[in-house]
């Protein structure tokens, strides 16, 4: 008998609210589609009413886990018009927000993951190191998320250098527990059962969908703006594009874990380059945006946002567009999730990260005919994590 | 400002096409074509140059509807944007669906919210508002609300 298995409908947290509807046969997934418009908050048209300060606040809200990698885009896309050139002490807190927040984003990523597939230790563990980031945060911004560091020009606050200390110890903490993390997931014979082979992208479903992020470069598709169209420090400091080649749900984890590793790389450097600057040189004088169009990008932890702006001479944008990163990633499950089954549709789902918390409270299946309700979300994941029991089972019982 | 690779490549493909060009920097460009053209240079530069699709914005001006498709040049950076208008009284373009599917939902996307008539697109419903929305209203036009 088919049955229709509702993913959604709402993701406060997400770019794009969503339902997916996966068809299924038996436990296999069929089909699946797509449904919208249940949270559409009308963002590009309210920008037209913002005047350009304004708009840094609002396009901070698109997405509440990557909040900075809006504004940074679009901080990128106003300079382009303006031809404006930032102090380098502001290029090295433009960077340090955008990877600590790659860093935090990684984390939740991985954690929920680690839920999904029934490691509640992982959950519980990567979460509590979390915590030290968004301290940091909080520490540096005042706030724990939508951190408003952004400004045309520049940063609207500075990091005193008697806050690097700080911030070196708990980058040295990330690294420690990413190497113990990265320890434990990489040779545990459980998780690569549940994540090697599951929801691949070959190379060529990521060209055809024009998927970005880590969903690009765990396919092998060595796509990353940060490296590609350089821009704020990253040009000044060394780091390299983490790929893995095989595109399943096992690469997404190691190219994400990787890329921890790489931002704590970043960061140190970019600290070592604020020390080198004058304290408090943070921004330029804008005085007008000419009439023009730009187009701004940013490497989010979930790949390009990308904002294309046109102005007009006033102080507002006649156009907006923007485009985040789950808007090509999510278009990609057609591929990843049909020939799946249920169980492993959850975190194939979740493979791309799009702000998937809410998947767990909603997603339920109702029985095709009835219209009764067979599974509900916390079903869902229990069904995931009993697989991953049965096959912890399977290979003590091998050992033994 | 020195010549950029794939503009040239394009003059030299499909000269009679192009109604014009702006540089704005070495990593910047715009083309604007004639719209009957799109899916041939957008085909050139998918198959031949290699560039991503990264997004389409649409746009109402004094001349139409405007569409402007990003194209990215991951190896260098470059933005090219392939500019086409659209007349007023009947914006419609043939659909991009048949080279890639990265301009799906984006299509959806310009229909329903600028009405703009995507030909050949095998599934052009409402992607943003899921049927909700009074018919023959486009929230993103001039003047809407």
């Amino acid at each position: 008998m088919s049955k229709i298995i509702p993913i959604g409908p709402y993701h406060p947290l997400q770019e794009e609210p969503e339902l997916f509807k996966l068809y299924c046969e038996g436990e296999i997934v069929k089909d699946i589609k797509w449904e919208t418009g249940y949270n559409h908050r009308g963002i590009e048209k309210l920008s037209e009413s913002k005047t350009f300060d304004q708009v840094f606040f609002l396009v901070e809200r698109v997405c509440g886990i990557c909040s900075t990698s809006h504004p940074f885009a679009f901080a990128n896309c106003m300079e382009e018009i303006g031809e404006v050139e930032i102090p380098d002490r502001a290029k090295y807190i433009r960077s340090i927000i955008g990877e600590l927040e790659r860093i935090h984003s990684h984390m939740l990523w991985f954690g929920l993951a680690g839920h999904f597939i029934g490691y509640n230790t992982v959950f519980m563990w990567v979460w509590k190191y979390r915590e030290p980031v968004l301290d940091l945060f909080e520490m540096i911004t005042g706030n724990r998320n939508s951190y408003a560091m952004f400004k045309i020009g520049g940063v609207r606050r500075d990091i005193e250098n008697n806050k690097i200390g700080k911030i070196k110890e708990t980058l040295d903490l990330i690294r420690k527990k990413t190497d113990m993390l990265i320890g434990a997931v990489m040779d545990d014979p459980v998780i690569h059962a549940r994540t090697k082979g599951v929801g691949i992208l070959t190379k060529d479903d990521i060209i055809n969908y024009g998927a970005v992020g880590p969903t690009a470069r765990a396919s092998d598709v060595a796509i990353d703006v940060r490296h590609d169209n350089p821009y704020a420090a990253y040009p000044l400091v060394n780091w390299k594009i983490i790929t893995a080649k095989e595109g399943d749900v096992f690469a997404k984890v190691e190219v994400r874990l990787l890329e921890i590793l790489e931002s704590v790389s970043i960061i140190d450097q970019c600290l070592e380059g604020l020390k080198k600057e004058k304290e408090g040189e943070i921004e330029t004088k804008v005085k007008a945006i000419p009439e023009g169009i730009g187009t701004g990008r940013a490497e989010a932890p979930r790949g390009e946002v990308f904002h294309f702006v046109k102005t007009n001479g006033s102080n507002y944008p006649e156009r907006h567009k923007i485009r985040a990163p789950s808007y090509v990633n999510i278009a990609t499950f057609k591929k990843s999730c049909i020939g799946q089954t249920i169980s492993d549709a959850t975190i194939s789902l979740a493979a791309v990260d799009p702000c998937y918390c809410c998947t767990e409270r909603l997603a339920s299946v109702y029985d095709k005919d009835t219209g009764t309700k067979v599974f509900g979300g916390e079903e869902l994941i229990k069904n995931s994590q009993q697989k991953t029991r049965e096959i912890q089972k399977t290979i003590l019982r091998n050992e033994h | 400002m020195a010549e950029i690779a794939e503009i040239k490549e394009i003059k030299k493909n499909f000269k009679n096409s192009i109604t014009g060009i702006e540089l704005r920097s070495p990593l910047r460009a715009t083309v604007s074509i004639r719209p009957d053209k799109l899916v041939k240079i957008t085909e050139f530069l998918y198959h031949r140059l290699n560039l991503r699709f990264i997004i389409a914005s649409a746009f109402e001006t004094r001349q139409g509807f405007e569409i402007l498709y990003h194209f990215s040049n991951d190896a260098n950076g470059l933005v090219l944007n392939i500019h086409v208008v659209l007349s007023k009284k009947k914006p419609e373009i043939q659909s991009l669906t048949g080279i890639f599917e990265a301009s799906s939902w984006i299509e959806r996307e310009m229909h329903e919210t600028f009405g703009i008539n995507f030909l050949n697109h095998p599934n052009l419903e409402k992607l943003i508002s899921e049927g909700n929305w009074a018919k023959g209203v486009y929230p993103y036009r001039k003047g809407g609300k």
